[in-house]
C-alpha cells in the first residue's frame, strides 16, 4: 500500500487503493487507520485522499529489479509454457509501454526469435491491460493520450478502455483477441509483491483459435494456467522477501 | 491408471533440492532446503553431511505434499550430486567421522604437489583419466586418513565408510545402519582419481598410490542399476539411478550424439562434451570422464570445469556488497555499454580447465578512473563468457571438428546478457532448454528409463523442447581483439602465481 502511494501522484481515494490492491474496502480502511495512526500515511482534509506521510520521507523505496523477475519467475513460465503449449512472456511497465522482461518460446521447436527487451502496447494486450488495471496513474495517463489503433478490433476509446479494466480488476485476469496482431489473442494475470502491489503480469500469447473458444472467450483451461503461474510467481516473491 | 511421477533429489554445493517430474517431464514441485558452508580457515570448505540428510528428510515429503500425491505414485527416484564432495562415516552408528570436504577445498595443496612428483603419476592420470589436483576426492580423503588419529586402522577394517554424496544419501535412505546399501555409480566414481576408466572398478595401483583402503569404498554400478528401495523418510521408493549432477545435466539435455555439448551455469560452470563409447585423451587440458552408464556400455565426455562462474557474482554481491541480489548484476552491467577495457580472472582456488594451476590467483586488470561498477558488472559476466570459449575451443580440438550448438542450463541461464554474450564470443547458438532444471531431470530421466517410465533414449529426446535461443551477433574483428585481451589476462595470473613465494 505505501509503494502504491510512493509512486505516481502520490494522492489516492480509497476505492482506488482496495481496487488496485485487490483488498476489499474495509480491509484497506483498516490498513489506511493504521498507517495513519503512525503517521506512515497522510488524509489530505479537504479531498479525502491519502498520501505518504512524513515520518516515511526518510524511507527509500524500493523496486522489484527486472532480472531478479525473471530469474525468480524462470521455472514457473517454462511449466505455463509446457503446460499451456502456447509462448509465455513475462511484462513489466517502462516508459508507457510493455518492457518484455522474460519470453519462453512456444514449445513446438519452430522457428521462434527471443523477444526479451521488446515493447508492447498497453492497451491492446494482455500484459498492458493488467499493468494498467492495477496502476490508477497508470491508466490516468492512458486516458490522457490518444490509444493507437493497431487492427480493427484494438480498443481506441477511453470509455472502453475504463470498462475493460474494471473487468480485468473484477476476474483478475486480462484477455485480447485480434487487438494487436490479426489473428493473435493473448491473456495475462498480474505478478504481485508482497502486500499485493503489482509489479508484472505474466501471460501467454498465440493464434486465436487456440487461445479462445469459437465465441471469442478466452479458453477456461488456458486462463486457469495463467493464474495458476501467476500465483505461483507471486508465491516465489514472498518466499525470498 | 493413476498418474505416475518420477522423483529425484539433486544433492548440491548450496541446497539440497527434490522434485517431481511427470510423464512429459514437466516439472510439478520443487521443495529446496539451502546447507551451511564452513571455512575453518583459508581454503578449507567443509559441509555437515547430517545437515543434509536433514533437508532431505524435510523436502521429500515436502515435494509429495506440494503435488498432492503419496509414495505409491513415485515410480522411481533418481538421485544427483554435487561431485567430489564425499563424507566418512562409522557403519555402525551412521555418525560422520568430520565434515564433508567439499570439492572447492583446497587444503590439499602441499599434498597434490608433494604426489605430484612420485613416480607412476604419468600412470594415474592413464588410469583415472583425470590430472592430479585438489578438486578430485582422492587427495583429500588421504589428507583425512594421515590427519585423523585412527582413521586409517577403522578404514582397513571397514569400520568406516567412504562416500559421495550419492551413496551417503541412499545408504542413509535404504536403512542406513540397519542394511543401507553402500553403492555409487560409475560417474561419480570416476571423479574421485580411484576408479579406472576402462575397467570402471577400483583400481589397486591407484588405491595403493594414494594409500586408500579397499574396504571403505561403495561398490560401483552402472547408473541405471542402483537397486535400493528407501526405508525411511517415505518408505518404499525404488531407488533406480545415480548420476554426478554435471552428467546427470547432459543427460537431462540428451546430448546423446557424439560431439554434442552442454553447459551447467551455477557456482561454476561445467561443460561436457559426449564422446560416444570412445574413450578420447585429452591433448588440451580437458578432463576424461565417464558421461553416463545405461546398461552394459558407457558413453564415455570430455569434461572441461570452470571453477568460478556464479560464485564471482555472489563473490561481487556478498564481498564487494556493490549489488542486492545476483540477478541484479544484469541490471548494473547494462548501466554501461562495454566493459571499458577492464577484465576480471576469477583464479580465486586457482585456474581449472584448460590451463590447471592450482596457485594462480584472482585478478583485476585495465583499471582506469573511468571504470566504475557498471564496467566491473560486464567484466565480472564477461569472465563466465571467456573461460566457456577457452573450455569449448579445447573440446572442438580434441574431437577434431567444430560443435554447432551449446545447450545450456543452470541458474544463470536467467541472465540474459551473460547468455547473449556466450554465444557472441563462441560464434555459435546457446539453446536453454523448456526445462531449466536439467540436472535433476537427468536423474529423474536415468531412474525413470530404469523402471521402464520412459521407453528409450528416443523417448526422451521427444520431451527436449527449446525455450530460448541466442545467436551470435559480435564482429569478428571485435570478438577476437577481446579474446587477446582475455588471454594477456589469463597469462598475468600466471606470473602472479610464479612470482608469489612457496
Amino acid at each position: 500500500m505505501l509503494r502504491l502511494l510512493a509512486r505516481g501522484s502520490g494522492h489516492h481515494g480509497l476505492t482506488e487503493i482496495a481496487d488496485s490492491l485487490g483488498l476489499a474496502r474495509g480491509t484497506a480502511h483498516g490498513i489506511l487507520r493504521t498507517l495513519q495512526r503512525v503517521e506512515f500515511v497522510e488524509q489530505d482534509p479537504a479531498t479525502g485522499r491519502y498520501r505518504l506521510g512524513a515520518a516515511l520521507l526518510h524511507l527509500g523505496t524500493s523496486y522489484l529489479d527486472a532480472n531478479e523477475l525473471r530469474s525468480r519467475s524462470i521455472n514457473w513460465a517454462d511449466t505455463l509454457a509446457a503446460r499451456s503449449g502456447q509462448e509465455v512472456r513475462i511484462g513489466m511497465h517502462h516508459d508507457g509501454a510493455v518492457l518484455v522482461v522474460h519470453h519462453v518460446f512456444r514449445p513446438d521447436d519452430s522457428v521462434q526469435t527471443l523477444g526479451i527487451g521488446a515493447m508492447l502496447p498497453l492497451h491492446a494486450t494482455a500484459l498492458g491491460k493488467v499493468l494498467l488495471a492495477y496502476d490508477p496513474d497508470l491508466s490516468a495517463a492512458a486516458r490522457r493520450r490518444e490509444l493507437t489503433s493497431l487492427t480493427r478490433r484494438t480498443i481506441t476509446r477511453t470509455q472502453a478502455l475504463e470498462r475493460v479494466l474494471t473487468e480485468v480488476r473484477g476476474q483478475g485476469w486480462a484477455g485480447e483477441a485480434e487487438e494487436y496482431m490479426p489473428g493473435e489473442a493473448s491473456i495475462a494475470a498480474p505478478i504481485r509483491i508482497p502486500g499485493g502491489l503489482v509489479v508484472g503480469a505474466i501471460g501467454i500469447s498465440g493464434a486465436v483459435d487456440r487461445l479462445c473458444e469459437p465465441s471469442g472467450r478466452p479458453r477456461a483451461t488456458l486462463v486457469r494456467q495463467v493464474l495458476q503461474a501467476a500465483e505461483s510467481v507471486t508465491g516465489a516473491l514472498v518466499e525470498e522477501s | 491408471m493413476a498418474q505416475r511421477f518420477v522423483m529425484a533429489i539433486d544433492q548440491g554445493t548450496t541446497s539440497t533440492r527434490c522434485i517431481l517430474f511427470d510423464q512429459n517431464a514437466r516439472l510439478v514441485a520443487v521443495a529446496q532446503r539451502e546447507h551451511r558452508q564452513y571455512h575453518p580457515r583459508p581454503g578449507w570448505v567443509e559441509q555437515d553431511a547430517v545437515e543434509i540428510w536433514r533437508n532431505v528428510d524435510r523436502i521429500m515429503p515436502q515435494a509429495l505434499r506440494q503435488a498432492g500425491i503419496v509414495a505409491e505414485h513415485v515410480v522411481a527416484l533418481g538421485i544427483t550430486n554435487q561431485r567430489e564432495t564425499f563424507v566418512l562415516w562409522d557403519r555402525h552408528t551412521g555418525v560422520p567421522v568430520g565434515r564433508a570436504i567439499v570439492w572447492e577445498d583446497i587444503r590439499t595443496e602441499e599434498l597434490v604437489a608433494s604426489l605430484e612428483k612420485q613416480p607412476g603419476i604419468e600412470e594415474v592420470r592413464e588410469r583415472c583419466g583425470l590430472p592430479l589436483a585438489t578438486y578430485f576426492s582422492a587427495p583429500s580423503l588421504r589428507w583425512m586418513l594421515d590427519n585423523v588419529a585412527g582413521l586409517r586402522s577403522r578404514a582397513e577394517r571397514g569400520d568406516v565408510l567412504f562416500g559421495t554424496m550419492d551413496t551417503w544419501l541412499i545408504w542413509n535412505l535404504t536403512g542406513g545402519v540397519n542394511g543401507g546399501l553402500h553403492v555409487t555409480d560409475v560417474t561419480n566414481a570416476s571423479r574421485t582419481m580411484l576408479m579406472n576408466l576402462g575397467t570402471r572398478q577400483w583400481d589397486p595401483m591407484l588405491l595403493e598410490f594414494f594409500g586408500v583402503p579397499a574396504a571403505m569404498l561403495p561398490e560401483i554400478r552402472p547408473s541405471t542399476e542402483i537397486s535400493g528401495r528407501t526405508t525411511r523418510v517415505v518408505p518404499g521408493i525404488s531407488i533406480t539411478a545415480a548420476l554426478g549432477d554435471q552428467h546427470a545435466a547432459l543427460f537431462g539435455q540428451t546430448c546423446f550424439e557424439k560431439g554434442s555439448i552442454k553447459g551447467t551455469y551455477g557456482t561454476g560452470g561445467f561443460l561436457l562434451m559426449n564422446t560416444g563409447n570412445e574413450l578420447v585423451r585429452s591433448k588440451h587440458g580437458l578432463l576424461t570422464t565417464i558421461g553416463y552408464q545405461i546398461g552394459g556400455e558407457p558413453a564415455y565426455a570430455l569434461e572441461g570445469s570452470i571453477a568460478v562462474a556464479g560464485s564471482l557474482v555472489q563473490w561481487f554481491r556478498d564481498n564487494l556488497g556493490l549489488i542486492h541480489s545476483a540477478p541484479e548484476i544484469e541490471t548494473l552491467a547494462r548501466t554501461v555499454k562495454d566493459n571499458g577495457g577492464c577484465y576480471i580472472v576469477p583464479a580465486f582456488s586457482g585456474l581449472f580447465a584448460p590451463h590447471w594451476l592450482a596457485q594462480a590467483r584472482g585478478l583485476v586488470v585495465g583499471l582506469t578512473s573511468y571504470i566504475n561498477k557498471g564496467h566491473l558488472a560486464r567484466a565480472v559476466l564477461e569472465a563466465t563468457g571467456w573461460q566457456t570459449r577457452e573450455v569449448v575451443d579445447a573440446m572442438n580440438a580434441d574431437l577434431g571438428a567444430p560443435t554447432p550448438v551449446l545447450k545450456v542450463d543452470g541458474g544463470m541461464t536467467a541472465d540474459h546478457l551473460l547468455m547473449q554474450f556466450i554465444a557472441d564470443v563462441l560464434d555459435i547458438p546457446v539453446m536453454r532448454p523448456l526445462v531449466a532444471e536439467t540436472v535433476s531431470l537427468g536423474a529423474a530421466y536415468a531412474a525413470g528409463l530404469a523402471a521402464g517410465f520412459w521407453p528409450d533414449l528416443e523417448g526422451l529426446r521427444r520431451n527436449w523442447h527449446l525455450a530460448a535461443r541466442w545467436n551470435p551477433s559480435m564482429d569478428l574483428q571485435h570478438r577476437e581483439n577481446e579474446y587477446a585481451n582475455w588471454k594477456r589476462a589469463v597469462e598475468l595470473t600466471f606470473a602472479w602465481a610464479r612470482s608469489t613465494p612457496s
